[in-house]
């Protein structure tokens, strides 16, 4: 199994990783949930409004999940990435990766979340009382994908 | 000659408009070269000095020395803050 979506719609967790486990070859399924947090260094978050850019952001997952495929013995990958507005608490992102052995499976999580947040074009804008604010790109995320690079 | 230039979150809350096309001029080699053009236009597209300002042509991540030709699909936005 090897998907990646843009979505609007939530996703449920359980369904997407009992899908992963698609074979008795899989012996290590390693997933990350990314949740809208509650409250930021500048205050308590309203709600997320997440932009993309259709057509690319397709494009650019496809081809991390091509390159973690490339990297590492991988037996399946799903990707979820949603768009539109979303409330403190709501599932932003899911990644899930199915390998025989679990370090393959933990590296590649952690290289598709790495060059998801620093590639694939999505933007994040953050309304705090009453007031919206686009959020800056972090250099921790960038340190973090260089290390793979 | 002409392309397709969009953009995204910040950039295109300031320059008020999310894409539009654009006919190159005999001097308009480079994205470089698009985003001077652009920046001429006054005030408001200073927004694309960003010393962080992304681009792609044709849906794909590249630096302002890229080339441009006709039809191409450019985009200028923020640095991505997804996942």
């Amino acid at each position: 199994m090897m998907t990646s979506q843009i979505q609007q719609a939530a996703f449920d967790v359980g369904q997407h990783m009992q899908a992963m486990h698609t074979n008795h070859d899989i012996g290590a399924i390693v997933s990350f949930v990314g949740h809208v947090r509650s409250h930021c260094a500048d205050g308590q978050i309203d709600e997320l409004f997440l932009e993309h850019y259709p057509g690319m952001t397709e494009a650019s997952l496809a081809q991390i999940e091509a390159t973690a495929r490339s990297k590492w013995p991988l037996l399946g990958v799903d990707i979820v990435h949603r768009y539109g507005a979303l409330k403190p608490g709501d599932a932003i992102v899911f990644v899930a990766v199915a390998s025989a052995h679990r370090q393959a499976a933990f590296d590649a999580a952690n290289y598709i979340m790495d060059i998801l947040k620093t590639q694939a074009p999505f933007w994040k804008r953050e309304k705090r009382n009453g007031q919206a604010h686009w959020v800056e790109s972090r250099d921790s995320d960038l340190t973090a994908a260089q290390r793979w690079l | 000659m002409s392309i397709r230039i969009l953009y995204f979150a910040r950039y295109r809350e300031a320059l008020d408009q999310d894409q539009e096309t654009v006919e190159l001029s005999a001097d308009m080699h480079t994205l470089a070269d698009l985003r001077q053009a652009l920046l001429s236009r006054g005030d408001a597209w200073q927004v694309l000095t960003d010393p962080r300002l992304c681009c792609s042509r044709n849906q794909t991540l590249c630096q302002l020395d890229e080339p441009i030709n006709d039809l191409d699909e450019i985009a200028f936005f923020p640095m991505v803050t997804g996942g």
